[in-house]
């Protein structure tokens, strides 16, 4: 085979012919195809890859793919309404600078010595997201909300030796989707029935369901569909009742302005970072929490690291290192290495540190208001729309709102197409997630749209209703 | 003028030590690190101060105890921290063997920076986000080629998540074909990562593990003795985390195949194999790589990554939803995959690092990638043989099989003529501005090193890295005390552990420490 | 005040140096001597007491006379009481006596220094009642009971005393053959156990789980077995710490040196010998549930005695389930598991690999060779 490769290459220091020549003779090796000399020729491919050809210059590289990446239209050019689990906020420029710094950006897995920045970010982003949720513990990230809420209820269902769960019926469908696959097998996930007027959880459905067999109760705050559920107190309760934990999945934007769920008897509460810091990235930038309080029999539970601050030998120094590292819980050695620990999403939890940093509770408690205000009107003024029922849930929502179109003779689809000529997106169609609500939308308002925006999207939302 | 004479052999370092405060420590009351907007009068007057409209009980009562910063001194902070974080692309980074942190080309960094990419949401109308779409399935594209399989997801965000994505997809496959209760085992090696025992085990398969025969590579009668009809799959790396490959593994495959069970290759290897050998040739069924190692995008300590997870065509139907599709006109998102798990991760996965990888890759091509595979390699090899210079250290099992991308070296001869392992060994290269990493527990190898050099340095930071350690093992046996104090250049002291494993008195946050070290 | 029992053996060690394996029995030590053999157990033994200095003030220690623990006590500078007075060549007969006293007197800790030969009188005095740490002091160290320097030794029993977080195991304590091993073969046999304190901390990266302590992987292989007890057949239950795990989970008593029956759930026969069992399980279905024992891997033979051909005959090789913690694997260094029933046609039968329970849900193949 022809002998092939490229010379000179800027990231391959050791690609040139001469340092090549001297490293070989030093190796007593005649070419660079005497390496791999363990690999035997059957399993050779023996021939060049055929892969597009590579871009002669850095200049050529970045042109192509800025040239790629101009055929996208962002949330930025077109007006956005869109949330469902990916919401679009302000990034502060400090999150941005902290986040791209090399020495952040491309550390991994140094001691807490050589790495002491990298520990003392993820111990204060977790304890910046403890006092965020009146709680004790926080993991260094997880994936996402999904992959919180289903860890969450595997520690559950470890802690309580038992192989059900109850989740909320106006859930993602997505996200029940991730927390059923890694539930499978082992834990039974089923669906709670839920009041159609308000959306809230259906009491006496839980009380049915709720036997020994189940390990945890699932509900979020904000809902998916963006309601409150206002009887968590109670539901906590059935659910220590019956022995099982009660989990809450929240979104942490609003927590400057709604009480935490430690406050109606939450023993784990998850959530997804995003809010606090990052971008949307196309979904890339979902991070997702787990909290407990400091008891022994939930930190053990664990698969996550948890970083923990101690003394160093040297008076007045802050070091860190792993709590519990061990996490032996004897109880509970039937499930073979408690899920497992890996490369995750720790720079979008400094990043979270760093934008709660900045935000301090002043920011947070404005940020709510502000959220809070914006899609109350804009409730508001789509309620004055014919046909149009500005929320459809009874009660109060914060942040996402269920948008009924039924009266409009229109389809959502048709709707989000003209909105989408006006450059608006307009909110996710929920027609087959929620059939019985018919032809609804799940709409986003967050800080990041002044009322010129909203007042925009009612009279493009008039003018193509009225048509 | 003087002349400035350098002439350390080892590098003079210190790491920045700034002793900074805990978060909580800074500012005072009513600072305000940053403004946030204000709703417009006209909505003020239409909807009120909205606080009003909360629900009873559900407005925040318990106090938020968030520190109050102004902006410039919570800069300082981060900026102060990150000097003291020793990122790859700062140091010579060999020692994180296994990881592969080679370097993290910039300019990928910012085009991933872009708002054209930032600024996307992932629901929107795929008319409007043809060209991430783009890149991803080019990207896929490219793997197929790379791999030799036939479809890519790139929806798992991690090596656990792809493997766990991997072994889920097993299931689904045996479940359909009925066999789900008659093959409920996996068999991985010991020196394949332990995610791969773990993340199976996850999905309720009993784990059947196979050592390494005296040349360092699988068992092959073991292996064969664990195979049977209760096979689900074999998952394994290869090279394995010694840096040694199993010339035979398809043998092992095709004792799988035969048996009825299905072959994952866990590719977190994979960066001395571009254009070498492949995963369909040696009879897998499936693969992934991590595109946070191999494909050169950073690391973030510790992530966001991606595990791009490959299948041959008749497991396409298996792999989590959606896919990035193409038409012959436009790309789309195709949410209807027959027989799919369902979803590892929420939306598609990590798409900036995606468009990363895809980066990487159009910069090398095919000859890059071939070149990247060969001087990852020969990095390797002759780091190698200049390290073995120094009697001590060894090559576990024989010293004239050739590794490939990395090797997991054992200093058990130093351990016992010192009393030194190789923590201590670790603590003391930190003063150097390096890194070192022992091996996965337990330690099969005793008083393992393991060390990856990646295509990223060059002749002299391997000259560099090599002296460093020599050195060191040498301080060893003629100067305990530095290392016994080590480390002493670094940002830290040696941190007092004790409190880690004592429920009474680890502090997991900052509010549980002033609990426990509160005075009465 | 804490109360803590030191035993020393002044001649252990000394036949090591000389090329000599070992010191039992009178014409070995005296050809030590003439050789030149110093006592090497003193000088280990300050070595391993100067690390309870700091707690000097709260400790206590209970010893011997002269060489035999009071020179070195006070050598190393700790407070102590003289409790057993020996005369001028210690023997074994010494250290038990000593040991039974120290015991009498409530030590929470005894250490002593010595090798497998003082370990054995140590066992026979006090068993599992009060927890031991060795000082390596001696040549035939293949009982696990042993720290691996003085100074380790001393640290573990500074940790312990200190109230650190220790777990207590079950140590094998391994009887040699005397003779075979002057002439170059290792023959070991389980004799006992002691409870020894054990601190096992990973230090470094932290990047993948650590896999369970050896407590906890015993724990979870039990509830694995427990979990999948079939109905109706017998199980016999070999000796060891592991199977002894099992019977734990089980909440029945286990002869560690022995083989006990259960069916069901229940204890049928406790301690049985080969008529015994062969009485008992007739033909029915049983399950053989076995760990290595004494060193070097061996399952079957050197001391299972009642694991005879017979009944292994009975019970066929694919009834015979092997359980073993990862960290015993790892200590045979690749060697195969053994198996020595005394029939060759029977040893060749039942070698091959196995699949050895190392955790729930969780085997590895390992080799059996007869």
């Amino acid at each position: 085979m022809k002998v092939y490769g490229f010379k000179n290459h800027p990231y391959i220091p050791n690609s040139g012919p001469e340092v090549q020549k001297k490293m070989l003779d030093y190796l007593g090796l005649k070419s660079l195809e005497d390496l791999h000399a363990e690999i035997p020729e059957e399993l050779k491919l023996n021939r060049p890859l055929d892969l597009p050809k590579p871009y002669g210059s850095e200049y050529e590289l970045r042109r192509a793919v800025e040239k790629l990446l101009s055929k996208n239209m962002t949330a930025k050019e077109y007006l956005n309404f869109l949330g469902a689990g990916c919401w679009q906020h302000y990034v502060p420029a400090i999150c941005d600078e902290v986040n791209s710094r090399s020495e952040f950006l491309t550390a991994y897995a140094g001691e807490p010595y050589n790495d002491h920045g990298r520990f003392q970010t993820l111990f204060e982003y977790e304890s910046l997201v403890a006092e965020l949720l009146d709680m004790e513990v926080v993991n260094v990230p997880t994936f996402d909300w999904g992959q919180a809420a289903a860890t969450s209820i595997r520690m559950a269902s470890r802690m309580t030796g038992r192989g059900g769960a109850l989740v909320v019926g106006t859930i993602d469908p997505d996200r029940s989707m991730i927390i059923e696959n890694y539930c499978d097998p082992g834990v039974k996930i089923s669906k709670l029935a839920y009041d159609e007027k308000t959306g809230m959880m259906d009491l006496e459905d839980l009380k049915v369901k709720l036997s020994s067999n189940i390990a945890a109760v699932y509900f979020e705050n904000p809902s998916f569909l963006g309601f409150l559920e206002t009887k968590g107190s109670e539901i906590s309760r059935l659910a220590h009742e019956a022995g099982a934990v009660s989990i809450v999945g929240v979104d942490p934007s609003s927590l400057g302005v709604i009480e935490p769920p430690s406050a109606y008897g939450a023993d784990i509460i998850c959530g997804d970072l995003q809010p606090l810091g990052m971008h949307m990235n196309y979904g890339g930038g979902q991070s997702g929490f787990i909290s407990t309080r400091n008891e022994e029999r939930f930190v053990m539970e664990f698969p996550s690291r948890l970083f923990g601050v101690a003394p160093t030998i040297v008076e007045g120094e802050y070091g860190f290192g792993d709590v519990a590292y061990e996490r032996t819980s004897f109880g509970n050695l039937r499930e073979k290495g408690k899920e497992y620990v890996g490369t995750q999403t720790a720079l979008l939890g400094i990043t979270a540190g760093v934008y709660l940093s900045t935000m301090g509770p002043k920011g947070m408690e404005e940020l709510g208001q502000n959220i809070i205000q914006k899609s109350q009107y804009t409730i508001k003024e789509l309620s004055e729309l014919k046909g149009v029922v500005g929320s459809r849930l009874e009660g109060f929502s914060f942040k996402e709102f269920v948008v009924d179109f039924n009266g409009t003779g229109k389809t959502v689809e048709e709707i989000n197409e003209a909105l989408l000529q006006k450059g608006i997106f307009g909110g996710k169609d929920l027609s087959k997630a929620f059939p019985e609500m018919g032809q609804c939308a799940l709409y986003c308002v967050t800080e990041v749209h002044m009322k010129e925006d909203i007042d925009r999207l009612v009279s493009a939302i008039k003018e193509i209703v009225e048509e | 003028m003087k002349r400035i004479i350098r002439k350390n052999r080892v590098r003079s370092f210190h790491q920045a030590r700034w002793n900074e405060p805990i978060i909580f420590e800074l500012g005072s009351a009513g600072e305000r690190g940053i403004l946030v907007p204000k709703a417009e009068e006209e909505i003020v007057e239409k909807v009120g101060n909205g606080f009003d409209s909360i629900p009873a009980g559900m407005r925040r009562s318990v106090p938020l105890k968030l520190p109050e910063i102004n902006q410039k001194r919570v800069l300082m902070h981060y900026l102060r921290l990150s000097q003291e974080t020793l990122g790859g692309n700062i140091n010579i980074e060999i020692g994180q063997g296994t990881c592969t942190v080679k370097y993290n080309p910039v300019v990928n960094d910012k085009l991933a920076a872009s708002e054209k990419m930032s600024e996307l949401h992932p629901l929107q109308d795929t008319s409007t986000t043809q060209g991430i779409l783009e890149i991803i399935h080019r990207t896929d594209l490219m793997m197929r080629e790379i791999s030799g399989m036939d479809h890519f997801s790139f929806q798992a965000a991690g090596g656990s998540q792809a493997t766990m994505t991997m072994a889920s997809i097993v299931r689904m496959y045996h479940r359909l074909r009925g066999e789900e209760e008659q093959r409920d085992e996996i068999i991985t090696t010991v020196y394949s990562h332990p995610s791969d025992a773990a993340a199976p085990a996850l999905k309720g398969y009993k784990i059947i593990t196979i050592m390494a025969d005296e040349n360092g590579r699988p068992d092959y009668e073991a292996f064969k003795a664990a195979v049977s009809e209760r096979t689900a799959a074999f998952v394994v790396a290869n090279p394995e985390d010694t840096g040694i490959f199993n010339p035979r593994i398809k043998e092992f495959t095709d004792l799988v195949t035969k048996a009825g069970g299905l072959n994952c290759y866990d590719q977190a290897n994979a960066n001395g194999l571009y254009g070498i050998a492949r995963a369909r040739e040696a009879g897998f069924h499936m693969c992934y790589f991590n595109l946070h190692k191999s494909f050169g995008t950073p690391h973030g300590c510790g992530g966001p990554g991606s595990g791009a997870v490959g299948v041959i065509s008749e497991l396409r139907d298996f792999l989590p939803k959606p896919l990035v599709e193409f038409d012959g006109e436009k790309y789309f998102l195709d949410y209807d995959i027959k027989n799919s798990i369902g979803k590892v991760r929420a939306f598609i996965g990590t798409p900036q690092v995606v468009l990363k990888a895809y980066s990487w890759i159009m910069s090398l091509g095919a000859e890059g990638l071939y070149e990247v595979a060969k001087v990852a390699s020969l990095n390797n090899v002759y780091l190698i043989k200049r390290l073995l210079e120094y009697k001590g250290l060894e090559l576990p099992y024989r010293e004239d099989v050739q590794r490939i991308e990395q090797a997991r070296y054992t200093m058990e001869k130093i351990a016992k003529d010192t009393g030194f392992s190789s923590g201590d060994i670790a603590r003391r290269v930190m003063d150097f501005g390096m890194h070192i990493w022992s091996s996965h527990h337990p330690f099969y190898i005793p008083d393992p090193l393991t060390l990856e050099p990646t295509e990223t340095p060059s002749m002299e930071d391997l000259e560099e890295y090599v002296e460093t350690l020599h050195h060191i093992l040498g301080e060893a046996y003629n100067n305990p005390e530095i290392i016994k104090s080590a480390p002493n250049n670094s940002t830290i002291h040696m941190v007092d552990e004790s409190s880690m494993d004592d429920p009474d008195q680890w502090c997991p946050t900052w509010r549980v420490y002033q609990e426990k070290t509160k005075v009465e | 005040m804490m109360k803590i029992g030191l035993i020393v053996n002044p001649i252990a060690g000394m036949g090591g140096r000389v090329g000599l394996k070992g010191t039992d029995g009178e014409d070995t030590l005296i050809r030590a001597i003439q050789m030149g053999a110093i006592s090497e157990a003193p000088e280990k033994t300050i070595k391993a007491l100067q690390q309870l200095l700091p707690i000097k003030e709260q400790l206590l220690v209970f010893t011997c006379s002269g060489d035999m623990g009071e020179n070195e006590t006070v050598q190393a500078g700790l407070y102590y009481e003289v409790v057993y007075i020996s005369g001028r060549n210690t023997t074994s007969d010494d250290t038990v006596l000593a040991a039974s006293s120290m015991k009498e007197l409530g030590i929470s800790l005894l250490i002593f220094a010595g090798g497998d030969g003082t370990a054995r009188d140590i066992y026979r005095a006090i068993g599992q009642e009060v927890p031991v740490i060795g000082i390596p002091a001696g040549v035939k160290i293949h009982s696990p009971v042993y720290g691996n320097t003085p100074k380790a030794a001393g640290k573990l029993a500074a940790e312990f005393l200190s109230g650190r977080q220790v777990q207590l195991v079950d140590e094998e304590v391994i009887d040699i053959d005397e003779e075979a091993y002057r002439n170059d073969v290792v023959m070991t046999q389980l004799y006992g156990y002691l409870k020894v304190p054990v601190i096992d901390k990973w230090i470094q990266n932290k990047k993948a789980p650590t896999p369970l302590s050896d407590k906890a992987s015993q724990m979870s292989i039990a509830l694995d077995i427990a979990d999948n007890i079939v109905k109706d057949i017998f199980y016999l239950i070999g000796p060891g710490s592991t199977t002894k795990a099992l019977m734990d989970v089980l909440k029945l008593k286990k002869t560690l040196l022995g083989v006990d029956i259960i069916r069901n759930r229940e204890l049928v026969k406790a301690d049985c010998n080969e008529d015994e069992i062969l009485r008992i399980i007739g033909d029915s279905e049983t399950e053989l549930i076995i760990t290595p024992t004494g060193g070097q891997g061996y399952l079957l033979g050197r001391g299972n005695q009642q694991l005879s051909p017979k009944v292994l005959g009975k019970i066929g090789k694919r009834n015979i389930t092997i359980i073993a913690t990862e960290g015993k694997l790892i200590q045979l260094n690749g060697n195969p598991l053994r198996v020595y029933t005394g029939d060759e046609g029977l040893d060749k039968e039942l070698s091959g690999y196995y699949k050895v329970r190392i955790g729930y849900g969780m085997s590895r193949m390992y080799k059996v060779e007869g």
